[in-house]
C-alpha cells in the first residue's frame, strides 16, 4: 500500500447526509471480479444528473470529498472505497462515518477524516463560492486546511500509523502465527466445523 | 465490575492484546459469498497464501443468482462470471460451497442458522453487513470488507478495537399485531441511522424474550441500519431449543458442555453499558418507512412528514430530497400510498415464519390487479419446507409469484429489479435510492403488512382487511 502523508487537491462539496454505499457504487458494479476499474461506478446514479456536484467542471478533478454526516452507511462493500479511489479521491472528510466504511477506507489507503458538521458547513461555503478551491489534508498533523480554515480531524491512531507507513495488515498478523496456533489449541471441542 | 454479553464473547476470542494496537480476535466461522470474495481470493493467490481453516469457512451463492429458471445457465454474462469464479475459488482452496440447485443454497444469513452452524458465544464474520443477523443467538457477528475477508481467510483472525456497548431494553409485551420488523423499524427511527455507530447493540427486556429465534434474527439483522456493527440477544431456552438437533449442533456430552457454557452468556447484573435506550413495547404499532434511509419510518397510521418538521437544516434537506425521490406529498396518510410491487424475502424476512405470516394474511384473498407480488424464500430448505406446508399454493392461488432462493430484489443484483418509478412494499432492509433497481421506490414493511398491502393495493396492515 502507498504511504499517505499529506495530500493537496481540489475538494468537492457533497451537500448530503446519509450517503450510503449503494449511492457511492450501485450493486450493478459489484459483479466484477477485479480489484480495479470501479471509477465509472462511483456515484453512477447521481452523475446522471447534470446538476450533480461532480458534473460541475470546477469540481471534475476533485481528489478530496467533503460530505455531510453518516457517510458510507449501508452495505459492507469495499468496492465503495475502490470506486472513490478509482475516480481519483484520496481523502473523504465528513462529520460522521459509518463503521464498516471507515474500516474499509483504512485498509484500502483512502483517508477518512472526521470533523464537526460546523467545519463541514464552512468548507462547503468556501468550495461552493469558488469551485476548484484546493484543500490540504495533512495526516501527520491531522489537519484539513481550506483557505483560512484549519481544522483538526479525528482518525484512529493505529489506522493513521498504518496509512503513514503504508503497511499491510495480513503481513503484520502473520508475525503472530504461533500465538494463533496456541490459541486454537484452547478452543472448545463443541465449536462447529463446516466440513 | 461485571461484563456485558458482548464483552464476554470478545474476551473469549482475544488471541493477542498489546498496548496501542487493536486486539487480534479469533473468528469461529467465516461465511463467504460470491460478491465480496473474488478480490480476496485473488489477494491470497498473489501472495502465495492458503486458507488457514477451510473447516471454518463456508461459501454460498446468493447475491447474484436468478430466482427463476434456475436450471438454465445464468443469462447475465457478468453474473455468470462471478459465479464461475467463486466455484473455482472453492475448488482451488478446498472450501465447501452451496451452489445454485443445491437444497442448502440460499442467503448466507439464512443458511448458517438453519444448519446449526450459528451458535451462542461464537465470533462470526462475512463480507456482508447483515452478518449482524447471527447475533440473535448470542454470537458476536459482524460484516467486514473484502480486505478483511482476505485477512480472515489467511489467518482466521482480525485485528479490531473493542466496540462500545449499548443496551436497547424493550419493556412490556408487543401488541398482537406488532412484529419484530415493526419493532426494529421503530428503534431505528428513534435512534437514527447513525445512532448505533461504534456500538454493539444488546436487545433485552420482556418483548425480546418473547420473540421467536426468527423474530430475533430480524431484529439483529437490521442493527446495521441503526449504524451499529452488531446486534446481540442473550441465549436462552428458546435459543437452545432452536439449535438442538440441527445438522451441526453439538450432540451427547458436547451438547451438555455447550449448553453449560452458553448459559453463562448473559450480561452480568453489575455490568455497565456505554449507552442505554429504553422502549415501551406496548405503545408500538405496525411501522413502515416513507423515505430513502431506514431511519425515515413512521407508524402506518401516520402521514407523510413535511420538511418543516425537521429539527435542523441537514434533516430538512434530507426530507426534501427523500420526498422528491419517493414522489410523495407531505400530509398524505401512509395508508393512501398506492403500491405497484410487493417483495417478500431477504435475510431480514425470508425465513419460514415470515412466509407463514404472509401466507396467513393472503389465504383466501387475491393480490390486487395493480400489484405484482414476488415471494422469494431465503434458502432452498425454506422453499422445500414452505411447499411441504402448502404455502406455495396459497401464494400462487392469490396471484403472487413463487420463486427460488436468493437475495433477489433486496439489492437487485440479479434480474429481480423493481422498475424505475414503481413503488414497492418490501420486507427487506434498505430503502436507499435505487436499491431495488434504478429509480425504484421502496417502503420497508413486515411480511404481514406486505401481504395486506398486496391485497389492497396501498400500504395497509392486516387489520385494514377486516375493515375493508
Amino acid at each position: 500500500m502507498e504511504k499517505f502523508l499529506t495530500h493537496t487537491g481540489i475538494a468537492a462539496p457533497l451537500r448530503r447526509s446519509n450517503v450510503d454505499t449503494d449511492q457511492i457504487v450501485p450493486a450493478e458494479y459489484l459483479k466484477r471480479v477485479t480489484r480495479s476499474g470501479f471509477g465509472d461506478g462511483c456515484f453512477a446514479s447521481w452523475r446522471k444528473d447534470p446538476d450533480f456536484v461532480l458534473n460541475n467542471p470546477g469540481f471534475a478533478d476533485s481528489s478530496v470529498l467533503v460530505a455531510g454526516p453518516d457517510f458510507g452507511t449501508g452495505s459492507s462493500r469495499e468496492h465503495a472505497v475502490w470506486a472513490l479511489q478509482d475516480y481519483g479521491f484520496k481523502a473523504v472528510i465528513s462529520s460522521r462515518f459509518a463503521d464498516i466504511f471507515r474500516g474499509n477506507s483504512g485498509k484500502g489507503g483512502l483517508l477518512a477524516g472526521e470533523v464537526s458538521q460546523d467545519v463541514i458547513e464552512k468548507i462547503w461555503e468556501k468550495l461552493e463560492a469558488n469551485p476548484g478551491t484546493q484543500v490540504t489534508v495533512d495526516l501527520d498533523k491531522r489537519t484539513v486546511t481550506c483557505e483560512d480554515i484549519v481544522a483538526e480531524f479525528l482518525i484512529d491512531d493505529y489506522v493513521r500509523w498504518r496509512l503513514m507507513e503504508g503497511l499491510d495488515d495480513i503481513g503484520l498478523t502473520m508475525k503472530h502465527v504461533t500465538t494463533i496456533d496456541e490459541f486454537e489449541k484452547t478452543r472448545p471441542a463443541f465449536k462447529p466445523k463446516v466440513q | 465490575m461485571g461484563k456485558t454479553l458482548a464483552e464476554k464473547v470478545w474476551d473469549a476470542h482475544v488471541v493477542r492484546s498489546a498496548e496501542g494496537e487493536p486486539d487480534l480476535l479469533y473468528i469461529d466461522l467465516h461465511l463467504v459469498h460470491e460478491v465480496t470474495s473474488p478480490q480476496a481470493f485473488d489477494g491470497l493467490r498473489n501472495s502465495g497464501r492458503k486458507v488457514r481453516r477451510p473447516d471454518l469457512t463456508l461459501i454460498t451463492e446468493d447475491h447474484n443468482v436468478p430466482t427463476l429458471d434456475v436450471a438454465k445457465p445464468i443469462a447475465d454474462p457478468v453474473s455468470a462470471e462471478q459465479i464461475r469464479v467463486v466455484r473455482e475459488n472453492a475448488k482451488e482452496f478446498g472450501l465447501r460451497i452451496f451452489s445454485l440447485g443445491d437444497a442448502e443454497q440460499g442467503i448466507v444469513h439464512v443458511v448458517g442458522p438453519q444448519l446449526g452452524l450459528t451458535q451462542p458465544g461464537m465470533t462470526i464474520v462475512c463480507g456482508d453487513s447483515h452478518t449482524s443477523t447471527h447475533g440473535a443467538f448470542g454470537a458476536l457477528a459482524f460484516g467486514i470488507g473484502t480486505s478483511e475477508v482476505e485477512h480472515v481467510l489467511a489467518t482466521q483472525t482480525l485485528p479490531l478495537k473493542p466496540f462500545k456497548t449499548m443496551a436497547i431494553t424493550v419493556n412490556g409485551k408487543l401488541p398482537a399485531d406488532v412484529t419484530a420488523k415493526d419493532l426494529i423499524l421503530a428503534i431505528i427511527a428513534k435512534i437514527g441511522t447513525g445512532g448505533g455507530q461504534g456500538y454493539v447493540l444488546e436487545y433485552r427486556g420482556e418483548a425480546i424474550r418473547g420473540l421467536s429465534m426468527e423474530g430475533r434474527m430480524t431484529m439483529c439483522n437490521m442493527s446495521i441500519e441503526a449504524g451499529a456493527r452488531a446486534g446481540m440477544i442473550a441465549p436462552d431456552e428458546t435459543t437452545f431449543e432452536y439449535i438442538k438437533g440441527r445438522d451441526h449442533a453439538p450432540t451427547g456430552a458436547d451438547w451438555d458442555a455447550a449448553v453449560e457454557y452458553w448459559s453463562t452468556l448473559t450480561t452480568d447484573s453489575d455490568a455497565k453499558f456505554d449507552a442505554e435506550v429504553i422502549i415501551d413495547a406496548t405503545t408500538l404499532a405496525p411501522f413502515v418507512t416513507w423515505g430513502t434511509n431506514p431511519g425515515q419510518g413512521l407508524p402506518l397510521s401516520a402521514s407523510i412528514p413535511s420538511p418543516s418538521d425537521a429539527k435542523d437544516e441537514v434533516e430538512k434537506v434530507a426530507i426534501e430530497r427523500a420526498l422528491e425521490y419517493m414522489g410523495l406529498t407531505p400530509g398524505t396518510p401512509l395508508k393512501e400510498v398506492k403500491v405497484d410491487n410487493v417483495f417478500v424475502g431477504s435475510c431480514t424476512n425470508g425465513r419460514i415464519e415470515d412466509l407463514r405470516a404472509a401466507a396467513s394474511v393472503l389465504k383466501g384473498n387475491k393480490v390486487a390487479s395493480t400489484v405484482e407480488m414476488w415471494v422469494v424464500p431465503g434458502s432452498g430448505r425454506v422453499r422445500i419446507q414452505a411447499e411441504l406446508e402448502g404455502l406455495d399454493k396459497i401464494f400462487t392461488d392469490a396471484g403472487a409469484q413463487w420463486r427460488f432462493a436468493g437475495c433477489s430484489a433486496c439489492l437487485a443484483m440479479n434480474p429481480d429489479k423493481i422498475p424505475s418509478g414503481k413503488r414497492a412494499a418490501s420486507t427487506s432492509n434498505r430503502n436507499f435510492e435505487g436499491r431495488q433497481g434504478p429509480g425504484a421506490r421502496t417502503h420497508l414493511v413486515s411480511p404481514e403488512v406486505a401481504a395486506a398491502t398486496a391485497i389492497l393495493g396501498h400500504l395497509a396492515s392486516p387489520a385494514d382487511l377486516v375493515n375493508a
